[in-house]
């Protein structure tokens, strides 16, 4: 209160000056307006087809003239570019359980397979966390031993969450719920150059409410049985 | 009542004396608290131009003569680069002009009827004709360049979490899709003025791309096994910092712009999301649940410790964005709802501005792009930080949930 009252005080004080120079331009301000008016600067076009624009104006896209000469974003002649090639698959480091193991690049172009046994498997997590729940283990359990029995397939496990974060850090805590996964399979023996990962964060959720019973469903990592390319079309 | 003025100095100029952008004038007074002489005396700083936290208060100006969209499109253009519409009695420059033809445009000074700017436009729409006003009488009364003629890309939905990269004037207007992927693209980043980086599942998993607008060509810069997410392009496009899972985490790596040369900045465990970049390109902030709920962390470009950002009062940062001035980390915090909240650079108390999340900094360093709404049927709004203004900006009108803007610097 002590500083609020001397503002107060000055900003009467800076009114007043305010007014006094306000009085005294007053009266020359009829006549300076028609003069402003009058002694207008010549304007400066820029020639027909052209915006004129500033010299330190605001970045414009490529074009002489900013917005409108944008060129058309032809997409159909968009090429992708696929000449770099994965990583080769270092050798898992044998033992330790816990250590973090590289990601099989050769598992990127598998496809899902025609039956996915693991549907019912899906395990849940709870809300921002990405550690298995104790009550969850059991299902990664028999997807263990159900994919040593499919030879020739590997597993592709798939991050989700709910619409509550924001939607990079839901892509990257998808990912980390999906290697936690991994990480599980992992100790339940499953060899990890066997184990693809995908997040979706939250563009795919199984339940599109906006409540917990749905937030609830998203959360979650999905079991895909994927194989190498062409696998199902020469069944 | 005494008022005793103890020193009067005068920093920099004014707008109808050039000088340095920011100028101010303190004013120190010694203020008698009461009549009765000899009682303690207390010294005020009064900051005449600038708020509490260092922005430049609005400049009042009174807008006349335009009519229409014109009309409507000057003054947002202007309050979103800090001049603002008054009556003619509170201004401190009149803006007269007409838009019968062709837009035409002319600041004076309200007092002394200095002429600052008189032009007229031709070409292009009234649109783009009023925009480029607008950055003029930005530069001639802010001494900064105008962002009414700058681009944003974002985000848009097109269903079922499918989406298209889009790009658009910064006021929503002139927007087209860059992308026709038809599946989940990403986190859109400006390098430059003519190249788009981003996040597309296309080839199944999500790589990153660069995007060549105007000749269309786009390459995939990241080939790696899992998560290739959140692409950040530093301030003089030579690098792009990133977000890569096939170490066996999401951890936090920059690459040259074309991909090569890439180095692992962070290790953790737990997942490192949305990095940015200072605008010296020499300081990466980014995300980071180490330590359990998420955090902002500041670490070198060139590898190093991470260091902290306390976010005091805002709780669950994400998506931070660095200001072109340095001075602010923009960023998402979650409570309850998503709120947009700023926090000096260093670190310390935050301020929430507006609810919403994914702020993008203008190059004013003065406004901010974010998304509100429910998820599925965001829109993207305009912020004017000082004043906490709002403003939504034009939709796509084939996707019904647009988010993640980038507004190009």
């Amino acid at each position: 209160m002590n500083r609020l009252s001397p503002n107060t005080k000055i900003m009467k004080f800076k009114t007043f000056i305010k007014l006094s120079a306000l009085a005294v331009v007053l009266c020359s301000s009829i006549v300076g307006c028609r003069k402003g008016l009058e002694r207008t600067t010549p304007l400066q076009g820029r020639g027909v087809g052209a915006v004129s624009t500033p010299d330190i104006g605001g970045p414009i896209l490529p074009g002489k003239t900013g917005d409108d000469t944008i060129k058309p974003v032809n997409n159909d002649t968009a090429k992708v570019d696929e000449t770099v090639k994965p990583t080769p698959f270092p050798t898992p480091p044998a033992g330790d359980p816990n250590k973090v193991v590289p990601l099989n690049g050769a598992l990127s172009t598998w496809g899902a397979a025609a039956d996915q046994p693991f549907k019912s498997d899906t395990v849940y997590f709870d809300y921002d966390k990405a550690t298995l729940k104790q009550g969850e283990v059991s299902k990664v359990e028999r997807v263990a031993g159900g994919i040593k029995g499919l030879a020739g397939k590997a597993l592709r496990i798939e991050g989700h969450c709910d619409e509550r974060g924001t939607e990079e850090y839901n892509r990257s805590l998808g990912e980390r719920r999906a290697m936690a996964v991994r990480e599980s399979l992992m100790r339940a023996g499953v060899d990890p150059s066997l184990i693809d990962t995908i997040s979706y964060g939250e563009d795919r959720p199984a339940d599109p409410g906006h409540n917990e019973a749905a937030w609830s469903k998203n959360r979650r990592g999905e079991f895909i049985v994927i194989e190498p390319p062409g696998a199902s079309t020469s069944k | 009542m005494k008022f005793k003025l103890s020193r009067l100095t005068a920093r920099g100029g004014r707008p109808s004396s050039p000088g340095p952008a920011g100028a101010t004038i303190v004013i120190s007074i010694l203020v008698a608290l009461s009549p009765a002489p000899g009682l303690a005396q207390q010294e005020i700083i009064i900051s005449k131009d600038f708020d509490p936290n260092g922005w430049p208060k609005p400049i009042p100006v009174s807008i006349s003569g335009f009519s229409g969209e014109v009309d409507n499109v000057l003054k947002t253009d202007l309050l979103f680069m800090g001049i603002v519409n008054v009556s003619p009695e509170s201004a401190k420059y009149l803006i007269s002009g007409s838009n019968a033809g062709r837009v035409e445009g002319r600041v004076v000074e309200r007092i002394n009827k200095n002429q600052l700017l008189g032009k007229a436009y031709t070409g292009g729409s009234a649109r783009s004709q009023t925009h480029a006003l607008a950055d003029d009488i930005a530069v001639a009364l802010t001494h900064k360049p105008g962002i009414a003629q700058t681009k944003i890309a974002f985000k848009g939905e097109t269903g079922r979490g499918n989406g298209e990269i889009y790009i658009a004037d910064y006021d929503g207007h002139n927007g087209q899709a860059v992308t026709h992927d038809q599946t989940i693209v990403s986190a859109p980043c400006w390098s430059g003025h003519s190249t788009l980086y981003y996040a597309s599942y296309k080839l199944g998993a999500p790589r990153i791309f660069s995007h060549h607008l105007t000749t269309g060509a786009r390459k995939m810069i990241t080939p790696f096994p899992g998560s290739n997410i959140s692409p950040a392009v530093s301030p003089d496009g030579s690098r792009v910092a990133m977000i890569l899972s096939k170490g066996g985490s999401p951890d936090l790596y920059v690459s040259d712009r074309d991909g090569g040369n890439l180095r692992q900045l962070t290790s953790t465990k737990e997942a490192e999301s949305s990095p940015c970049w200072s605008p010296d390109g020499q300081s990466i902030c980014y995300v980071s649940r180490e330590r359990g709920p998420p955090s902002l962390f500041v670490i070198s470009a060139s590898g190093g410790g991470p260091r902290r950002i306390l976010t005091n009062g805002a709780p669950n940062p994400t998506e931070p964005d660095w200001s072109p001035d340095g001075k602010w980390i923009a960023f998402t915090s979650l409570m309850g709802g998503f709120q947009t909240c700023i926090v000096k650079a260093q670190g310390g108390d935050a301020i929430v501005i507006a609810p919403g999340e994914d702020p993008s900094w203008a190059p004013n360093s003065r406004a901010l792009i974010f998304s509100r709404g429910p998820d599925h049927s965001k829109k993207l709004s305009l912020l004017d930080v000082p004043t906490k203004q709002v403003k939504d900006i034009a939709r796509i009108l084939e996707s019904n949930s647009q988010s993640q803007p980038s507004w190009a610097k």
